[in-house]
């Protein structure tokens, strides 16, 4: 168990909050939509800070302008990989943006074991640090508590 | 037509005839071709607005082209010297000049400048060239620059801000929600080891980053290679048990910029992801920091110090839109902007003016937000504003409602001085700002309706139940001494 406020990786928007329900979900991709962002859904099984590229559940959503569509693909995520973490995340192509604009968890492994952080010495008294997810010291599909 | 030596008249238009404009004497800076009430500005010349204050008995033309004159060829009396060089077109031209409405003796005065005066990517330059000389002229009682056009041809030398708003996010990896700050309080007299500590409970209970304070840079009670050390201690420490990118903005601010050179090296050596510095640099520090951090992909963060002393009163100075704007060519990537409802100086319009500056790919007149120009950005990259100085949770639907989610709110005192500890201040913060967030985009109307969405939240989160408790009465409410010229009445914070 993490030991920071919350016991849990606090990324993305709404991590200090209670989980999400699926209306609130899909309140919060009407939104999206109504500012034209395309919605997609990514996954993964190592949550370390620095590991940008998770893996694409299926294509940005640019034409699905409805939230129970994107709803269909979550859900249809979080049947495949019940033990990863998933995030809905709102893309915005206009000039100057053209970034996400929204990212939030939405699916969390049972058990979130966290990070531990690596010291070596340097010169002086500087050190160089390391984190390391404990998650990801496992092959892919043997991290988590269930299968890849 | 008039000798160039008679007394003051009115009506004195532009010498054209060369032998008599060029006779040695004293002439108006209107009869010098300071004045051209006809003047189309070109799309390549800069267009500053000044306000003026005239002394009495001067006349706001000859001021306005005397303004014009004294900040860009002119000088007091008749040059021969002037007949080298291709002086009209290096004349600056007053074309108009207005009252101010509801302030009797002060002038708005537009004054255009050729491309030709200005090096290209140098701040220091245009600067020294528009306020270097003209603010301390006797015939003026006050001046102040309110506003400046900066055309793309001049935008476009400069590299602007190292990294920008977007690229500040992705490598965060932080979206869709205003970024937490705090200043690690008190302001002085904290040693290494005890600064870190209040570093790593404020970033581990849940803020982005934590704040030197703008006069923390190396002193005897506390050596900036120790603070560094035990900041990116703190840091990782923080970063590793939350899972989030977190940082610190070390200050490199320092006597001369080989010492300000040295720290910023060893802050990336210890792996931090933003240095920071103070406005009171200078513009050349600014710049040469700048090119700095891009090379060394670090996040640049700039204090305002100390521009309270020449932005604050209307009559004299120079606006912080101004500053804003050169700050934004001359490239940081955070930037104090104001809070409104905070405990420093901000008319909440005045102040989302200094934003739409900072944020805009394009910014357009706005008078009632002190914008006078359209102002193109040409694809340089945008500032995060920071909103740093006496807020609180409590306040939070207010900040969130000005100012949006492209924004840096700190929360020091409001963090350190919370009941339960640091830890819980920095909670009560971030499940504040979720919290509102959210409620906005469910469609509620958190102006309205944020004290209620605070207090619902507060009943699954007791540090913010406390928050509210202590601070939730607070308010500065005081009146601004900077609002628009175009408002009917002046903006209270609250």
């Amino acid at each position: 168990m993490m030991t920071n406020p919350t016991g849990r990786i606090t990324q993305g928007q709404f991590s200090f909050l209670p989980e999400l329900t699926d209306a609130e979900i899909s309140l919060q991709i009407d939104y999206g939509l109504k500012k034209g962002y395309a919605w997609s859904v990514e996954y993964t099984d190592d949550p370390h800070p620095r590991n940008t590229y998770w893996e694409m559940f299926g294509m940005p959503m640019f034409d699905l302008r409805d939230a129970a569509g994107v709803l269909m693909e979550l859900n249809n995520c979080r049947k495949t990989f019940p033990q990863h973490y998933i995030r809905l995340m709102a893309f915005d192509s206009a000039r100057g943006i053209e970034s996400i604009a929204m990212s939030f968890i939405v699916n969390r492994p049972a058990s979130e074991p966290g990070f531990s952080l690596e010291r070596q010495e340097g010169n002086g008294r500087t050190q160089r640090y390391t984190i390391r997810s404990y998650a990801a010291d496992r092959p892919e599909g043997e991290r988590g508590n269930g299968k890849a | 037509m008039e000798s160039g030596t008679e007394a003051r008249t009115e009506g004195a238009t532009a010498i054209t005839d060369a032998k008599k404009r060029y006779r040695a004497g004293v002439l108006k800076y209107r009869q010098m071709g300071y004045w051209e009430p006809d003047y189309v500005p070109k799309a390549t010349d800069t267009v500053c607005l000044f306000r003026i204050t005239p002394q009495q008995g001067v006349d706001p033309v000859e001021a306005a082209a005397a303004v014009a004159g004294e900040s860009s060829t002119a000088t007091w009396t008749v040059v021969w010297t002037d007949r080298l060089t291709a002086c009209d077109t290096y004349r600056a031209k007053a074309f108009k000049v207005e009252p101010v409405p509801n302030a009797p003796g002060q002038f708005f005065a537009w004054v255009a400048y050729d491309l030709v005066l200005f090096e290209e990517g140098s701040i220091a330059n245009m600067t020294a060239s528009l306020i270097g000389n003209v603010f301390s002229f006797k015939p003026l009682k006050a001046a102040r620059l309110e506003d400046i056009q900066i055309p793309p041809a001049y935008v476009k030398t400069f590299k602007g801000p190292p990294t920008g708003l977007i690229v500040e996010r992705e490598r965060l990896d932080k979206f869709g929600r205003p970024l937490l700050g705090a200043t690690t309080k008190p302001k002085l007299g904290l040693s290494g080891r005890n600064y870190g500590r209040v570093i790593y409970e404020g970033l581990k209970g849940g803020l982005d980053f934590m704040k030197d304070d703008e006069n923390i840079n190396s002193q005897p009670f506390m050596h900036w290679r120790d603070r560094f050390l035990y900041v990116m201690d703190a840091v990782n420490k923080a970063s590793a048990a939350t899972g989030e990118v977190k940082g610190s903005y070390l200050n490199v601010t320092a006597g001369t910029m080989e010492d300000m050179y040295e720290r910023a090296e060893f802050a990336k050596d210890l792996g931090s992801v933003i240095v920071m510095i103070d406005l009171v640099v200078g513009w050349s520090a600014i710049q040469s920091m700048s090119n700095w951090a891009r090379r060394n992909d670090m996040i640049l963060h700039m204090h305002r110090a100390g521009h309270g002393t020449y932005t604050r009163q209307k009559s004299h100075g120079v606006s912080f839109r101004v500053i804003a704007k050169w700050l934004r060519l001359a490239g940081v990537d955070h930037l104090h902007a104001g809070t409104a409802v905070g405990k420093l100086e901000g008319d909440p319009l005045t102040v989302q003016g200094y934003y739409n500056v900072c944020r805009d790919g394009f910014t357009r007149q706005d008078l009632p937000r002190g914008i006078f120009f359209d102002q193109d950005w040409c694809d340089i990259k945008k500032v995060m504003p920071v909103a740093s100085g006496g807020i609180h949770a409590g306040q939070m639907h207010q900040l969130l409602d000005l100012f949006g989610d492209d924004v840096c709110l700190q929360f020091g005192g409001g963090t350190i001085g919370h009941p339960g500890g640091i830890q819980a201040g920095a909670v009560a913060n971030r499940v504040a700002l979720e919290a509102m967030v959210k409620a906005r985009n469910e469609g509620l109307d958190i102006a309205t309706q944020g004290p209620e969405i605070l207090r619902k939240a507060a009943r699954f989160c007791s540090p913010l139940q406390q928050a509210l408790d202590t601070w939730g009465d607070i308010s500065f409410n005081y009146t601004p001494t900077d609002a628009s010229d175009y408002v009917p009445t002046p903006a209270v914070a609250h």
